[in-house]
C-alpha cells in the first residue's frame, strides 16, 4: 500500500461553489492508503504546488491524488511538481471534480457526493500505480526517401537544407518521376522541365544528398530513430562514378528497337540508354533483357566506344546496408491499365491514347518533337475527343476502375484542350465529362478560359463506344444536357485514365509496417491532424502515394513531411511515453492475437528460453512490445486471450479498482 | 412508487482523445447532466475490456456506456472499430443474460461535442432509470 496524499482544490469558487471541498478532503482521509488530506484555493498556483511538495517531504508520500480540474489541464503540471519533490511523476492521479462535477451539477450535496466518489476512484487507482520511466532511444540523424518524383525530391531537398543527410532510393535509372514526362503544367502553364530539372540538379549537387537510382529497398528492420535498411542496387552494367553521360554508347548500340518507356513506348531506344537528356544521375544503363552482350556474349560495342571505360558487363546486384532515423514514402502513382476499357478501343487503335501519352506527344523532347501528330500515320488530327473519368469515380465497376476521384484529370484535360486550341486553332476539341471539378486556386478560372476563350466543346455526358473505322475513330456518346446521342468522327481520342498507387507500394508498406487503405494508398496517422505521418512512428508520407494530388499539393505535402522529419532528426534522443503495453512472458502463450490488432506493428514475437521450477529449460514463443513504437492504445490488452498483455498507467487492476470504487 | 426514487448508477468509459474531452467541454459550457454518471478515463475506447463492463454490473451499476471517437477518427486509427464489434457481441450476450440492451450503450462523442455528451448522458440516465435497479448480475457478496 502506498502512502497517499490528497489535495482538494477550490479553484476559487469554480469548484468550491458547488462542492464542499472541506468535506471532500475529510471524507477521503479514511480511504485506504491515505495518510494526509487537505484543501486549498488554487492547487496549481506556486503556493499550492509548494504545499504539495512540502506534504510529500513531510509525510513521506509515495503517491498523490489531486482533486481539481481535468487532467487534460493540469496533469502535466502536477506530475512535474511530484517529480520536483522527488517522487515518480507517474505516481500522480487527478480526480476531475471541475469539468465533470462542479460545472455540470448545480446542487452542493450532489456535487460533494460525486466529488467524493471520484476522489475515491482516484485513490483506488493510485494505490496500484507503479513508478514508470519513459524509455529513451537514440536517433540516427539520416533520412531515407523512397521514390524520386517531385515529392521525394522536394522532401529530400528540404531535409538536406536543414543540415541532415538524406538518401533517395529510386527504382528508375533517373529521378524526376511523372513530372519529368509532362509538357506544360496547369494552372500557370509553365513547362514542367523548366521548373523540375533545376531541382533535380540541385539534388545531384547537394552535399547532404546521395541518390541511389536504379535501386530498391529490399529489407527494413528497426523502428523510429533506428531503422536498418538494406538497399538493392540493381546492376546497370555501367560504372556510375566513371560514366560521364556523353552518350557515345547509346549512339553506337546496334539494338535500337527497344520500346522507350520514358515515351510510353511511342518510340524506341537502344539497349544501353539514358532515359532523357536531363536525367539525374546522367549515366547510361544497360537493359539486360535487350543487350546482346549480356544475353549471349556477342557484341561489346559499347565497351569499345566508351573512352571513359565505364562499361562493366560483369557487374552484379549490390546490397548495401544503412541506418536511418526516419523514412519517407514517396512512391507516387501510375495511370491504371486500359486493358479492361476496351469500349474505348485503346488496344485496337494507336490513335486512342492516354493523357500521359498525350503529354509526351506535345512535349518538345517527346517522340514527335512536340508536334501533335497521330501515332498511326503521323498526320495532324483535326478532331480530338477527350474522355474524362476513365476508371475514376467508378463505384459500379470497381473490378475495372477505381471508386475515388483521381483529382488531377479535370485540370490536365482542360490544359490539353486549351493548349491544342492555342497551337492548332483549326482543331475541333470535345471534352466529355461527368462533372468538372476545379476546386483549387485559379483552377476554375483556368477551366472557364478553356471554354470561353479557347472555344473547347465541353459536353456533359458519357462516351459509350469508340470504333475504329478506316482512318477515323467513330465516337458514340450522349449529351446529357441536350438529351441526345452524339456521333463524332474523331482523329484522336485521349483517355484521362484514373491514377493508382505504384504497385510496389503494397510490399513496401508491409516492410515498413505502415498501413494502407483498400486502394493501396498509404494511410495517414490522422486524416485531419497528422496528414503527413504514417501511423507507424518514424515513417512519413509525401506526394501521391498518400492520395491523388497535383504538383502544388504534392510539393506542399512534401515540405510538410520534411519538417516532420527534421523535427525528429533534430532530437538526440527520443523519450517515449511510458504508458505502453507490456506482456507477461510467463502468461503469454505466443498465440499472436495481439500483433494482429496493433495498428503500429509494435509487437514482435521471439523464442525465449525459460527456466522452469524443476530446473529444466524450455523454449517458448512470447510476445514482446517495442516501447519506442507502442502508442499505448490498449487494443492488444483486450485482445489477449491469456490476459498476458497489460497497459502501464491503465492496467486492468487499476481500472477494475476504479470501477469498484465508483460502484461501491 | 419506489422505483421513481431509484437513482441509477452509471459508469461511463471515455477515451482520452475525443469523448473525455467532449465531457470536459460539456463542463466548460456548463451543460447539466445527472451526477449519477461517473466517468472513467481510458486511452482509447478499445482499452475497455468486457471484464470491466461485467465488473461494473456485478458491483451494482445500473448502466454502462462506452464513448469513443467517431468511426474513422480514433486517435489510434482503428481502435474504435474493435470496440464496436467487441461491444456489439458483449451487449447482446448480456441481453441474453437479462441485462437489457437499454442498459448498455456505445456512443461516438468528439472533442467538439460537449452538447452531445450532455444530451447522451441525460437520455441514457433517463432510459436506465425507467428500467429500475439492476439485480441480474449483482454480486451480493460485494455489498
Ligand atoms: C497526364 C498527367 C498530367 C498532369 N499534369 C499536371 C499539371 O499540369 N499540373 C500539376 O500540378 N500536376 C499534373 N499532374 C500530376 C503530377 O504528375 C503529380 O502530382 C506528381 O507527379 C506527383 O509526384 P510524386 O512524386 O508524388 O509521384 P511520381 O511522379 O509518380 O514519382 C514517384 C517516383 O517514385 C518512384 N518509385 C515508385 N515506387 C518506388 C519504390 N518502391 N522504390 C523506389 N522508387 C519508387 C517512381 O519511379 C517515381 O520516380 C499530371 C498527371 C498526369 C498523369
Ligand atoms: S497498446 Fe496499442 S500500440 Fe501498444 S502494442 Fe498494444 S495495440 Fe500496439
Ligand atoms: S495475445 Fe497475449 S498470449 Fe497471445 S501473443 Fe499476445 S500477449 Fe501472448
Ligand atoms: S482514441 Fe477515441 S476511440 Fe480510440
Amino acid at each position: 500500500m502506498q502512502r497517499i496524499g490528497v489535495f482538494v482544490c477550490w479553484c476559487g469558487s469554480n469548484i468550491a461553489g458547488t462542492v464542499d471541498v472541506k468535506a471532500v478532503a475529510e471524507a477521503l482521509k479514511n480511504e485506504p492508503g491515505v495518510v494526509f488530506s487537505t484543501n486549498y484555493q488554487y492547487m496549481c498556483s506556486q503556493a499550492g504546488q509548494d504545499m504539495i511538495k512540502a506534504a510529500i517531504a513531510g509525510h513521506k508520500l509515495g503517491g498523490i491524488v489531486v482533486c481539481s480540474c481535468s487532467p487534460r489541464m493540469h496533469e502535466a503540471t502536477f506530475r512535474k511538481t511530484a517529480s520536483q519533490a522527488g517522487i515518480n511523476p507517474y505516481m500522480v492521479e487527478i480526480a476531475n471534480i471541475r469539468e465533470q462535477c462542479s460545472w455540470v451539477h448545480k446542487d452542493m450535496a450532489t456535487g460533494t457526493e460525486k466529488a467524493i466518489i471520484l476522489g475515491k476512484a482516484a485513490v483506488a487507482k493510485v494505490n496500484l500505480n507503479t513508478p514508470l520511466t519513459p524509455g529513451e532511444s537514440p536517433v540516427t540523424k539520416r533520412a531515407l526517401v523512397i521514390g524520386g518524383g517531385i515529392a521525394g525530391i522536394q522532401t529530400a531537398l528540404d531535409i538536406a537544407d536543414a543540415g541532415f543527410p538524406v538518401d533517395i532510393v529510386e527504382t528508375k535509372p533517373t529521378i524526376g518521376g511523372k513530372m519529368a514526362q509532362l509538357d506544360k503544367t496547369f494552372p500557370t502553364l509553365d513547362c514542367a522541365a523548366c521548373i523540375l530539372t533545376p531541382k533535380m540538379v540541385e539534388v545531384a549537387q547537394h552535399e547532404n544528398i546521395r541518390i541511389f537510382s536504379y535501386s530498391e529497398v529490399s529489407e527494413i528492420k528497426g523502428f523510429v530513430g533506428n531503422f536498418d535498411v538494406t538497399i538493392k542496387r540493381k546492376a546497370r552494367y555501367v560504372k556510375e562514378d566513371i560514366c560521364t553521360g556523353c552518350g557515345a554508347c547509346v549512339e553506337k548500340c546496334p539494338m535500337k528497337k527497344i520500346p522507350n518507356e520514358f515515351n510510353l513506348g511511342m518510340d524506341n531506344r537502344s539497349a544501353v540508354y539514358i532515359p532523357f537528356a536531363q536525367a539525374v544521375p546522367k549515366v547510361a544503363t544497360i537493359d539486360p533483357n535487350a543487350c546482346n552482350m549480356l544475353k549471349n556474349g556477342r557484341c561489346g560495342i559499347c565497351a569499345k566506344v566508351c573512352t571513359a571505360g565505364a562499361i562493366d558487363y560483369t557487374q552484379k546486384d549490390e546490397y548495401i546496408e544503412e541506418k536511418y532515423g526516419a523514412i519517407v514514402a514517396a512512391t507516387g502513382f501510375n495511370p491504371i491499365s486500359m486493358d479492361k476499357f476496351d469500349e474505348f478501343a485503346y488496344s485496337q487503335s494507336k490513335d486512342v491514347i492516354t493523357s500521359l501519352e498525350f503529354e509526351r506527344l506535345t512535349n518538345a523532347a517527346g517522340p514527335t518533337a512536340g508536334k501533335l501528330l497521330r501515332p498511326s500515320d503521323g498526320k495532324h488530327p483535326h478532331t480530338i475527343v477527350f474522355v474524362q473519368c476513365v476508371g475514376s469515380r467508378c463505384s459500379a465497376c470497381t473490378e475495372k476502375g477505381k471508386e475515388y476521384c483521381s483529382k488531377i484529370c479535370c485540370m490536365y484535360t482542360a490544359k490539353h484542350a486549351m493548349l491544342t486550341r492555342d497551337k492548332y486553332p483549326d482543331t475541333e476539341v470535345y471534352v466529355f465529362y461527368i462533372d468538372v471539378r476545379t476546386p483549387g486556386k485559379n483552377f476554375d478560372e483556368f477551366y472557364r478560359r478553356a471554354v470561353e476563350e479557347y472555344g473547347v466543346n465541353y459536353i456533359k455526358g458519357m462516351v459509350g463506344k469508340v470504333t475504329p473505322e478506316g482512318s477515323k475513330l467513330k465516337v458514340q456518346a450522349s449529351d446529357l444536357i441536350a438529351n441526345k446521342q452524339l456521333h463524332i468522327d474523331a482523329d484522336l481520342v485521349v483517355l484521362a485514365a484514373a491514377i493508382e498507387p505504384d504497385k510496389s507500394a503494397r510490399p513496401l508498406a508491409t516492410m515498413l509496417t505502415a498501413s494502407m487503405d483498400t486502394n493501396d494508398f498509404f494511410t495517414e496517422a490522422h486524416p485531419k491532424l497528422r496528414p503527413v505521418e504514417s501511423p507507424t512512428a518514424g515513417v512519413f508520407l509525401s506526394g501521391t502515394c498518400q492520395g491523388p494530388k497535383d504538383i502544388p499539393e504534392t510539393v506542399s505535402q512534401a515540405g510538410a513531411a520534411a519538417s516532420k522529419v527534421i523535427g525528429l532528426l533534430a532530437k538526440d534522443k527520443l523519450t517515449g511515453n511510458p504508458c505502453i503495453a507490456k506482456s507477461d512472458e510467463w502468461m503469454c502463450n505466443g498465440c499472436s492475437s495481439c500483433g494482429k490488432v496493433c495498428a503500429y506493428g509494435a509487437i514482435t514475437y521471439e523464442e525465449k528460453e525459460f527456466r522452469l521450477p524443476d530446473r529444466t529449460t524450455k523454449i517458448r514463443r512470447v510476445a514482446s512490445v517495442n516501447p519506442a513504437v507502442c502508442q499505448g492504445c490498449g487494443a492488444c490488452t483486450v485482445t489477449c486471450p491469456s490476459g498476458a498483455m497489460d497497459l502501464n498507467g491503465f492496467t486492468t487492476t487499476q481500472i477494475m479498482a476504479e470501477v469498484d470504487a465508483i460502484c461501491k | 412508487m419506489q422505483m421513481k426514487e431509484h437513482k441509477p448508477l452509471i459508469v461511463a468509459f471515455c477515451c482520452n482523445w475525443c469523448s473525455y474531452a467532449g465531457a470536459d467541454l460539456a463542463g466548460n459550457n456548463r451543460l447539466n447532466y445527472p451526477a449519477e454518471v461517473k466517468v472513467i478515463r481510458v486511452p482509447c475506447s478499445c482499452r475497455v475490456n468486457p471484464m470491466f463492463v461485467l465488473r461494473a454490473f456485478q458491483r451494482g451499476a445500473d448502466g454502462v456506456i462506452i464513448c469513443g471517437c467517431h468511426p474513422g477518427d480514433c486517435h489510434y486509427v482503428s481502435g474504435n472499430y474493435y470496440t464496436r464489434r467487441r461491444m456489439a457481441m458483449l451487449f447482446s450476450m448480456l441481453d441474453y443474460l437479462g441485462i437489457e440492451k437499454e442498459r448498455t450503450r456505445i456512443e461516438w462523442v468528439s472533442a467538439a461535442e460537449g452538447a452531445k455528451f450532455a444530451a447522451t448522458m441525460n437520455d441514457f440516465v433517463e432510459t436506465v432509470a425507467k428500467l429500475g435497479e439492476n439485480k441480474r448480475l449483482e454480486d451480493l457478496r460485494c455489498k
